[in-house]
Protein backbone atom coordinates (compact mmCIF):
# COMPACT_ATOMS: atom_id res chain seq x y z
CA UNK A 1 0.00 0.00 0.00
CA UNK A 2 1.03 3.60 -0.59
CA UNK A 3 1.59 5.84 2.39
CA UNK A 4 2.43 9.55 2.65
CA UNK A 5 4.24 10.97 5.64
CA UNK A 6 6.71 13.64 6.62
CA UNK A 7 10.23 12.37 7.17
CA UNK A 8 12.77 14.76 8.72
CA UNK A 9 10.74 17.70 7.43
CA UNK A 10 10.23 16.44 3.87
CA UNK A 11 7.01 15.06 2.42
CA UNK A 12 7.63 11.46 1.30
CA UNK A 13 5.54 8.79 -0.39
CA UNK A 14 6.39 5.11 -0.42
CA UNK A 15 4.81 1.86 -1.53
CA UNK A 16 5.23 -0.63 1.33
CA UNK A 17 4.05 -3.86 2.89
CA UNK A 18 1.78 -2.41 5.63
CA UNK A 19 3.15 -4.44 8.53
CA UNK A 20 6.81 -3.76 7.68
CA UNK A 21 8.59 -2.30 10.67
CA UNK A 22 9.14 1.45 10.48
CA UNK A 23 12.76 0.75 11.47
CA UNK A 24 13.37 -1.41 8.38
CA UNK A 25 11.72 1.10 6.05
CA UNK A 26 13.86 3.92 7.46
CA UNK A 27 17.08 1.93 7.18
CA UNK A 28 16.52 0.02 3.93
CA UNK A 29 14.19 2.19 1.84
CA UNK A 30 15.33 5.63 2.97
CA UNK A 31 18.93 4.65 3.82
CA UNK A 32 18.67 6.41 7.17
CA UNK A 33 20.87 3.98 9.06
CA UNK A 34 21.27 6.09 12.21
CA UNK A 35 18.41 4.25 13.90
CA UNK A 36 19.80 0.91 15.09
CA UNK A 37 18.28 -2.45 15.84
CA UNK A 38 19.40 -3.72 19.23
CA UNK A 39 16.76 -6.11 20.52
CA UNK A 40 13.87 -5.78 18.08
CA UNK A 41 11.47 -6.14 21.03
CA UNK A 42 11.06 -2.63 22.39
CA UNK A 43 13.46 -3.16 25.29
CA UNK A 44 16.66 -1.38 24.28
CA UNK A 45 15.62 1.91 22.64
CA UNK A 46 18.40 1.89 19.99
CA UNK A 47 15.71 2.40 17.30
CA UNK A 48 14.10 5.42 19.03
CA UNK A 49 12.55 7.95 16.61
CA UNK A 50 9.98 10.73 17.07
CA UNK A 51 6.48 10.25 15.69
CA UNK A 52 4.43 13.45 15.96
CA UNK A 53 7.03 14.63 18.48
CA UNK A 54 6.83 11.56 20.73
CA UNK A 55 9.77 9.23 21.33
CA UNK A 56 8.84 5.70 20.28
CA UNK A 57 10.52 2.42 19.32
CA UNK A 58 10.53 2.19 15.51
CA UNK A 59 11.03 -1.60 15.69
CA UNK A 60 7.50 -1.98 17.07
CA UNK A 61 5.63 0.23 14.61
CA UNK A 62 3.97 -1.08 11.45
CA UNK A 63 4.85 1.46 8.80
CA UNK A 64 1.23 1.72 7.62
CA UNK A 65 0.45 3.55 10.87
CA UNK A 66 2.71 6.41 9.71
CA UNK A 67 0.15 7.59 7.12
CA UNK A 68 -0.12 11.38 7.53
CA UNK A 69 2.28 11.46 10.49
CA UNK A 70 5.51 13.30 11.10
CA UNK A 71 8.59 11.14 11.64
CA UNK A 72 11.98 12.40 12.79
CA UNK A 73 15.13 10.31 13.02
CA UNK A 74 18.52 10.91 14.65
CA UNK A 75 19.71 12.31 11.32
CA UNK A 76 17.52 15.37 11.98
CA UNK A 77 19.12 16.30 15.32
CA UNK A 78 22.05 18.14 13.76
CA UNK A 79 21.32 21.24 11.71
CA UNK A 80 23.67 22.70 9.08
CA UNK A 81 26.44 20.28 10.01
CA UNK A 82 26.16 21.52 13.61
CA UNK A 83 25.52 18.82 16.20
CA UNK A 84 22.76 19.47 18.74
CA UNK A 85 23.59 20.39 22.33
CA UNK A 86 22.74 16.85 23.46
CA UNK A 87 25.02 15.29 20.85
CA UNK A 88 27.86 17.66 21.78
CA UNK A 89 27.42 16.88 25.46
CA UNK A 90 27.58 13.12 24.77
CA UNK A 91 30.91 13.68 23.01
CA UNK A 92 32.28 16.03 25.68
CA UNK A 93 31.46 13.67 28.56
CA UNK A 94 32.43 10.47 26.78
CA UNK A 95 28.80 9.36 27.00
CA UNK A 96 29.35 6.89 24.21
CA UNK A 97 31.46 3.75 23.97
CA UNK A 98 30.77 1.18 21.25
CA UNK A 99 28.17 3.58 19.84
CA UNK A 100 25.27 1.27 18.97
CA UNK A 101 22.96 2.72 21.62
CA UNK A 102 24.09 6.31 21.04
CA UNK A 103 21.56 7.40 18.37
CA UNK A 104 18.69 6.15 20.53
CA UNK A 105 20.22 7.78 23.62
CA UNK A 106 20.56 11.11 21.77
CA UNK A 107 16.93 10.92 20.61
CA UNK A 108 15.44 9.94 23.98
CA UNK A 109 17.56 12.50 25.83
CA UNK A 110 16.37 15.21 23.41
CA UNK A 111 12.75 14.19 23.97
CA UNK A 112 13.24 14.06 27.75
CA UNK A 113 14.80 17.54 27.84
CA UNK A 114 11.89 18.94 25.84
CA UNK A 115 9.25 17.23 27.99
CA UNK A 116 10.84 17.83 31.41
CA UNK A 117 13.63 20.42 31.20
CA UNK A 118 13.91 20.57 34.99
CA UNK A 119 13.98 16.83 35.63
CA UNK A 120 16.12 15.70 38.56
CA UNK A 121 18.91 13.20 37.95
CA UNK A 122 16.71 10.41 39.33
CA UNK A 123 13.81 11.42 37.10
CA UNK A 124 16.14 11.66 34.10
CA UNK A 125 17.30 8.11 34.76
CA UNK A 126 13.66 7.03 34.80
CA UNK A 127 12.93 8.86 31.53
CA UNK A 128 15.98 7.20 29.96
CA UNK A 129 15.21 3.73 31.38
CA UNK A 130 14.11 2.44 27.97
CA UNK A 131 17.58 2.93 26.48
CA UNK A 132 20.05 0.19 27.29
CA UNK A 133 23.82 0.58 26.95
CA UNK A 134 25.50 -2.83 26.80
CA UNK A 135 28.84 -1.12 27.55
CA UNK A 136 27.11 0.07 30.76
CA UNK A 137 28.29 3.66 30.36
CA UNK A 138 25.24 5.05 32.12
CA UNK A 139 26.94 7.48 34.51
CA UNK A 140 28.61 9.47 31.74
CA UNK A 141 25.46 9.34 29.60
CA UNK A 142 23.37 10.80 32.41
CA UNK A 143 26.15 13.31 33.24
CA UNK A 144 26.01 14.49 29.62
CA UNK A 145 22.22 14.83 29.57
CA UNK A 146 22.14 16.67 32.91
CA UNK A 147 24.87 19.00 31.66
CA UNK A 148 22.90 19.75 28.48
CA UNK A 149 19.85 20.51 30.64
CA UNK A 150 21.87 22.88 32.84
CA UNK A 151 23.33 24.64 29.80
CA UNK A 152 19.83 25.17 28.38
CA UNK A 153 18.72 26.69 31.67
CA UNK A 154 21.76 28.99 31.76
CA UNK A 155 21.19 30.18 28.21
CA UNK A 156 17.42 30.41 28.60
CA UNK B 1 -0.01 -9.36 1.51
CA UNK B 2 -2.14 -8.92 4.62
CA UNK B 3 -4.97 -6.43 4.32
CA UNK B 4 -4.61 -3.28 6.44
CA UNK B 5 -7.75 -1.25 7.25
CA UNK B 6 -7.59 2.22 8.77
CA UNK B 7 -11.14 3.21 9.68
CA UNK B 8 -11.51 6.92 10.45
CA UNK B 9 -14.62 6.62 12.62
CA UNK B 10 -15.79 4.18 15.30
CA UNK B 11 -18.76 3.33 13.08
CA UNK B 12 -16.44 2.39 10.20
CA UNK B 13 -14.25 0.41 12.59
CA UNK B 14 -17.23 -1.60 13.88
CA UNK B 15 -18.42 -2.24 10.29
CA UNK B 16 -14.93 -3.44 9.40
CA UNK B 17 -14.85 -5.68 12.46
CA UNK B 18 -18.23 -7.22 11.59
CA UNK B 19 -17.20 -7.75 7.95
CA UNK B 20 -13.80 -9.24 8.86
CA UNK B 21 -13.99 -11.13 12.15
CA UNK B 22 -10.71 -12.84 11.27
CA UNK B 23 -8.79 -9.55 11.12
CA UNK B 24 -6.78 -8.56 14.17
CA UNK B 25 -7.70 -5.22 15.76
CA UNK B 26 -4.45 -3.39 16.61
CA UNK B 27 -3.51 -0.20 18.46
CA UNK B 28 -0.02 0.62 19.79
CA UNK B 29 1.35 -2.77 18.59
CA UNK B 30 3.83 -2.99 21.48
CA UNK B 31 2.88 -6.65 21.92
CA UNK B 32 1.73 -7.55 18.39
CA UNK B 33 5.02 -6.50 16.77
CA UNK B 34 7.28 -8.49 19.11
CA UNK B 35 8.46 -11.51 17.14
CA UNK B 36 5.85 -10.64 14.51
CA UNK B 37 7.71 -12.03 11.51
CA UNK B 38 8.20 -15.41 13.23
CA UNK B 39 4.52 -15.98 13.95
CA UNK B 40 1.48 -17.13 12.04
CA UNK B 41 -0.08 -13.95 10.72
CA UNK B 42 -3.71 -12.97 10.49
CA UNK B 43 -5.14 -12.25 7.05
CA UNK B 44 -5.68 -8.62 7.92
CA UNK B 45 -5.53 -5.85 10.51
CA UNK B 46 -7.93 -3.16 11.71
CA UNK B 47 -5.88 -0.20 12.91
CA UNK B 48 -7.43 1.66 15.85
CA UNK B 49 -4.38 3.68 16.94
CA UNK B 50 -5.21 7.38 16.98
CA UNK B 51 -8.95 6.83 16.41
CA UNK B 52 -10.18 10.02 18.09
CA UNK B 53 -13.61 8.67 19.10
CA UNK B 54 -12.05 6.07 21.40
CA UNK B 55 -9.35 8.32 22.86
CA UNK B 56 -9.51 10.59 25.86
CA UNK B 57 -10.51 10.63 29.50
CA UNK B 58 -13.75 11.97 30.97
CA UNK B 59 -15.57 12.03 34.29
CA UNK B 60 -19.33 11.55 34.61
CA UNK B 61 -21.87 10.28 37.17
CA UNK B 62 -19.38 8.91 39.63
CA UNK B 63 -17.15 7.25 37.05
CA UNK B 64 -14.01 8.01 35.12
CA UNK B 65 -13.95 6.64 31.59
CA UNK B 66 -10.80 6.11 29.56
CA UNK B 67 -11.06 5.57 25.81
CA UNK B 68 -9.64 2.22 24.67
CA UNK B 69 -7.09 3.85 22.34
CA UNK B 70 -5.82 6.36 24.91
CA UNK B 71 -2.07 5.85 25.27
CA UNK B 72 -0.48 5.18 28.63
CA UNK B 73 1.48 8.40 28.14
CA UNK B 74 -1.75 10.40 27.91
CA UNK B 75 -3.25 8.59 30.91
CA UNK B 76 -0.15 9.43 32.99
CA UNK B 77 -0.54 13.13 32.17
CA UNK B 78 -4.13 13.22 33.42
CA UNK B 79 -4.45 14.55 37.00
CA UNK B 80 -8.00 13.16 37.23
CA UNK B 81 -6.67 9.61 36.91
CA UNK B 82 -3.76 10.17 39.27
CA UNK B 83 -5.95 11.69 41.96
CA UNK B 84 -8.74 9.12 41.74
CA UNK B 85 -6.80 5.98 40.87
CA UNK B 86 -3.16 6.38 41.93
CA UNK B 87 -2.69 2.61 41.55
CA UNK B 88 -3.48 2.84 37.84
CA UNK B 89 -0.92 5.61 37.32
CA UNK B 90 1.67 3.71 39.35
CA UNK B 91 1.12 0.52 37.36
CA UNK B 92 1.34 2.34 34.04
CA UNK B 93 4.53 4.12 35.05
CA UNK B 94 6.17 0.70 35.34
CA UNK B 95 5.04 -0.59 31.93
CA UNK B 96 8.06 -0.71 29.62
CA UNK B 97 9.59 2.76 29.50
CA UNK B 98 8.58 6.09 27.93
CA UNK B 99 8.81 4.77 24.35
CA UNK B 100 6.38 1.94 25.16
CA UNK B 101 4.09 4.19 27.21
CA UNK B 102 3.71 6.57 24.24
CA UNK B 103 2.29 3.69 22.18
CA UNK B 104 0.64 1.18 24.53
CA UNK B 105 -3.07 1.54 25.27
CA UNK B 106 -5.48 0.30 27.93
CA UNK B 107 -7.64 -1.27 25.20
CA UNK B 108 -4.59 -3.11 23.89
CA UNK B 109 -3.79 -4.55 27.32
CA UNK B 110 -7.40 -5.80 27.60
CA UNK B 111 -7.45 -7.10 24.03
CA UNK B 112 -4.23 -9.09 24.49
CA UNK B 113 -5.41 -10.25 27.94
CA UNK B 114 -2.05 -11.69 28.91
CA UNK B 115 -1.56 -13.20 32.39
CA UNK B 116 1.18 -10.56 32.82
CA UNK B 117 -0.87 -7.62 31.48
CA UNK B 118 0.14 -5.03 34.08
CA UNK B 119 -3.03 -2.93 34.12
CA UNK B 120 -5.39 -5.92 34.46
CA UNK B 121 -5.02 -6.58 38.22
CA UNK B 122 -5.55 -2.84 38.77
CA UNK B 123 -8.72 -2.79 36.68
CA UNK B 124 -9.94 -5.89 38.56
CA UNK B 125 -9.30 -4.29 41.96
CA UNK B 126 -10.95 -1.04 40.84
CA UNK B 127 -13.99 -3.04 39.67
CA UNK B 128 -13.87 -1.52 36.18
CA UNK B 129 -16.38 -2.17 33.44
CA UNK B 130 -15.43 -2.67 29.83
CA UNK B 131 -17.65 -0.88 27.34
CA UNK B 132 -17.70 -2.93 24.14
CA UNK B 133 -19.67 -2.28 20.96
CA UNK B 134 -20.81 -4.02 17.80
CA UNK B 135 -22.29 -2.43 14.68
CA UNK B 136 -25.39 -4.68 14.72
CA UNK B 137 -26.03 -5.34 18.39
CA UNK B 138 -25.10 -1.99 19.91
CA UNK B 139 -22.99 -1.68 23.02
CA UNK B 140 -22.79 -3.44 26.38
CA UNK B 141 -20.91 -3.00 29.65
CA UNK B 142 -19.00 -6.07 30.75
CA UNK B 143 -17.71 -6.25 34.34
CA UNK B 144 -13.94 -6.69 34.17
CA UNK B 145 -14.17 -9.94 36.14
CA UNK B 146 -16.34 -11.42 33.36
CA UNK B 147 -14.32 -9.81 30.58
CA UNK B 148 -11.11 -11.67 31.48
CA UNK B 149 -11.97 -15.27 30.61
CA UNK B 150 -8.72 -17.22 30.56
CA UNK B 151 -5.21 -17.45 29.17
CA UNK B 152 -5.02 -14.65 26.57
CA UNK B 153 -8.78 -14.93 26.21
CA UNK B 154 -11.42 -12.28 26.80
CA UNK B 155 -15.18 -12.04 26.41
CA UNK B 156 -15.07 -9.88 23.29
CA UNK B 157 -17.39 -11.31 20.60
CA UNK B 158 -15.95 -11.57 17.12
CA UNK B 159 -17.89 -8.54 15.88
CA UNK B 160 -17.09 -6.38 18.92
CA UNK B 161 -14.43 -3.80 19.73
CA UNK B 162 -13.42 -2.32 23.08
CA UNK B 163 -14.62 1.29 23.23
CA UNK B 164 -13.74 2.46 26.74
CA UNK B 165 -12.96 1.39 30.27
CA UNK B 166 -15.22 2.76 32.99
CA UNK B 167 -14.11 2.89 36.61
CA UNK B 168 -16.33 3.81 39.57
CA UNK B 169 -14.93 6.50 41.87
CA UNK B 170 -14.15 4.94 45.24
CA UNK B 171 -15.90 6.21 48.40
CA UNK B 172 -13.94 8.56 50.65
CA UNK B 173 -11.34 6.77 52.77
CA UNK B 174 -10.71 3.95 50.32
CA UNK B 175 -7.05 2.94 50.23
CA UNK B 176 -5.28 1.63 47.14
CA UNK B 177 -2.10 -0.44 47.01
CA UNK B 178 -0.09 -1.68 44.03
CA UNK B 179 3.14 -3.56 43.61
CA UNK B 180 4.80 -5.05 40.58
CA UNK B 181 7.65 -7.45 41.22
CA UNK B 182 10.13 -7.76 38.36
CA UNK B 183 13.86 -8.07 37.84
CA UNK B 184 14.23 -4.32 37.29
CA UNK B 185 12.06 -1.26 37.94
CA UNK B 186 11.72 -0.40 34.25
CA UNK B 187 11.28 -2.62 31.19
CA UNK B 188 10.74 -5.87 33.04
CA UNK B 189 7.98 -8.36 32.47
CA UNK B 190 6.30 -9.05 35.79
CA UNK B 191 7.10 -11.99 38.01
CA UNK B 192 3.98 -11.04 39.92
CA UNK B 193 1.65 -8.09 40.45
CA UNK B 194 -0.84 -7.36 43.22
CA UNK B 195 -3.42 -4.64 43.63
CA UNK B 196 -5.55 -4.13 46.75
CA UNK B 197 -8.39 -1.63 47.05
CA UNK B 198 -10.12 -1.53 50.42
CA UNK B 199 -11.86 0.54 53.05
CA UNK B 200 -12.19 0.11 56.78
CA UNK B 201 -15.19 0.99 58.91
CA UNK B 202 -13.55 1.67 62.26
CA UNK B 203 -11.32 -1.40 62.65
CA UNK B 204 -13.38 -3.67 60.42
CA UNK B 205 -12.89 -4.31 56.73
CA UNK B 206 -15.93 -2.73 55.07
CA UNK B 207 -15.00 -3.88 51.60
CA UNK B 208 -11.88 -5.18 49.93
CA UNK B 209 -10.91 -6.27 46.45
CA UNK B 210 -7.64 -8.12 45.91
CA UNK B 211 -6.35 -8.91 42.44
CA UNK B 212 -3.16 -10.51 41.17
CA UNK B 213 -1.37 -11.11 37.90
CA UNK B 214 1.10 -13.82 36.88
CA UNK B 215 -0.20 -16.27 39.50
CA UNK B 216 -2.64 -18.15 37.27
CA UNK B 217 -3.58 -18.52 33.59
CA UNK B 218 -5.15 -15.07 33.71
CA UNK B 219 -5.14 -12.08 36.07
CA UNK B 220 -7.64 -12.83 38.84
CA UNK B 221 -9.59 -11.56 41.84
CA UNK B 222 -9.05 -13.78 44.87
CA UNK B 223 -12.60 -13.82 46.21
CA UNK B 224 -12.04 -16.55 48.82
CA UNK B 225 -9.27 -14.47 50.37
CA UNK B 226 -11.48 -11.38 50.23
CA UNK B 227 -14.26 -13.34 52.00
CA UNK B 228 -11.90 -14.24 54.85
CA UNK B 229 -11.32 -10.53 55.43
CA UNK B 230 -14.80 -9.07 54.85
CA UNK B 231 -16.31 -7.66 58.05
CA UNK B 232 -13.28 -8.69 60.14
CA UNK B 233 -10.96 -6.52 62.19
CA UNK B 234 -7.43 -6.59 60.76
CA UNK B 235 -5.75 -8.50 63.59
CA UNK B 236 -2.63 -10.54 63.03
CA UNK B 237 -4.72 -13.74 63.07
CA UNK B 238 -7.06 -12.44 60.38
CA UNK B 239 -4.12 -11.46 58.22
CA UNK B 240 -2.49 -14.89 58.69
CA UNK B 241 -5.77 -16.58 57.77
CA UNK B 242 -6.03 -14.43 54.63
CA UNK B 243 -2.45 -15.32 53.66
CA UNK B 244 -3.21 -19.04 54.14
CA UNK B 245 -6.27 -18.80 51.93
CA UNK B 246 -4.37 -16.81 49.30
CA UNK B 247 -1.66 -19.50 49.14
CA UNK B 248 -4.26 -22.11 48.25
CA UNK B 249 -6.30 -19.86 45.97
CA UNK B 250 -3.56 -18.93 43.48
CA UNK B 251 -1.91 -21.41 41.12
CA UNK B 252 1.37 -19.90 39.94
CA UNK B 253 3.73 -21.86 37.70
CA UNK B 254 7.49 -22.19 37.21
CA UNK B 255 8.57 -20.33 34.08
CA UNK B 256 11.49 -18.35 32.66
CA UNK B 257 10.74 -15.36 34.86
CA UNK B 258 10.20 -16.96 38.25
CA UNK B 259 9.17 -20.05 40.19
CA UNK B 260 5.85 -21.09 41.66
CA UNK B 261 7.33 -21.24 45.18
CA UNK B 262 8.74 -17.71 44.94
CA UNK B 263 5.52 -16.30 43.52
CA UNK B 264 3.39 -17.84 46.25
CA UNK B 265 5.66 -16.60 49.02
CA UNK B 266 5.93 -13.09 47.60
CA UNK B 267 2.16 -12.90 47.05
CA UNK B 268 1.51 -13.79 50.70
CA UNK B 269 4.17 -11.35 51.94
CA UNK B 270 2.75 -8.54 49.83
CA UNK B 271 -0.77 -9.22 51.07
CA UNK B 272 0.51 -9.11 54.64
CA UNK B 273 2.23 -5.79 54.02
CA UNK B 274 -0.79 -4.21 52.30
CA UNK B 275 -3.19 -5.39 55.01
CA UNK B 276 -0.90 -4.03 57.73
CA UNK B 277 -0.78 -0.71 55.86
CA UNK B 278 -4.56 -0.71 55.47
CA UNK B 279 -4.97 -1.46 59.19
CA UNK B 280 -2.67 1.44 60.04
CA UNK B 281 -4.16 3.87 57.49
Amino acid sequence: MKIDFTLNGEQREIDVTPMSRLLDVLRCDFELTGSKEGCGEGECGACTVFVDGKAVNSCLIPVAQMQGREVRTVESLASNEMLSDVQQALIKFGGTQCGICTPGIAMMASAALEAEPNASRARMRELMAGNLCRCTGYQLIIDAVISAAEARRRHG
Amino acid sequence: MADFLQPQTLHAALEARAAHPDYLPIAGCTDVMVGFSHQAQPTGFIDLFGLAEIQGICADDGHISIGAATTYGDILKDPLVYESFPVLSEAIREIGAVQIQERGTLGGNLGTCSPVGDTLPVLLALDAQVHVASSKRGSRLVPINDFIVGYRKNALAEDELIVEIKMPLAPEGTQQYWRKVGTRRAQSISKLMMCVVGRLNGKDVEHIRIALGAVAAAPMRVEKTEAVLAGQALHEETILAAQDTLASEITPIDDVRSSAVYRKEVACNLLGRFLNDLGGA
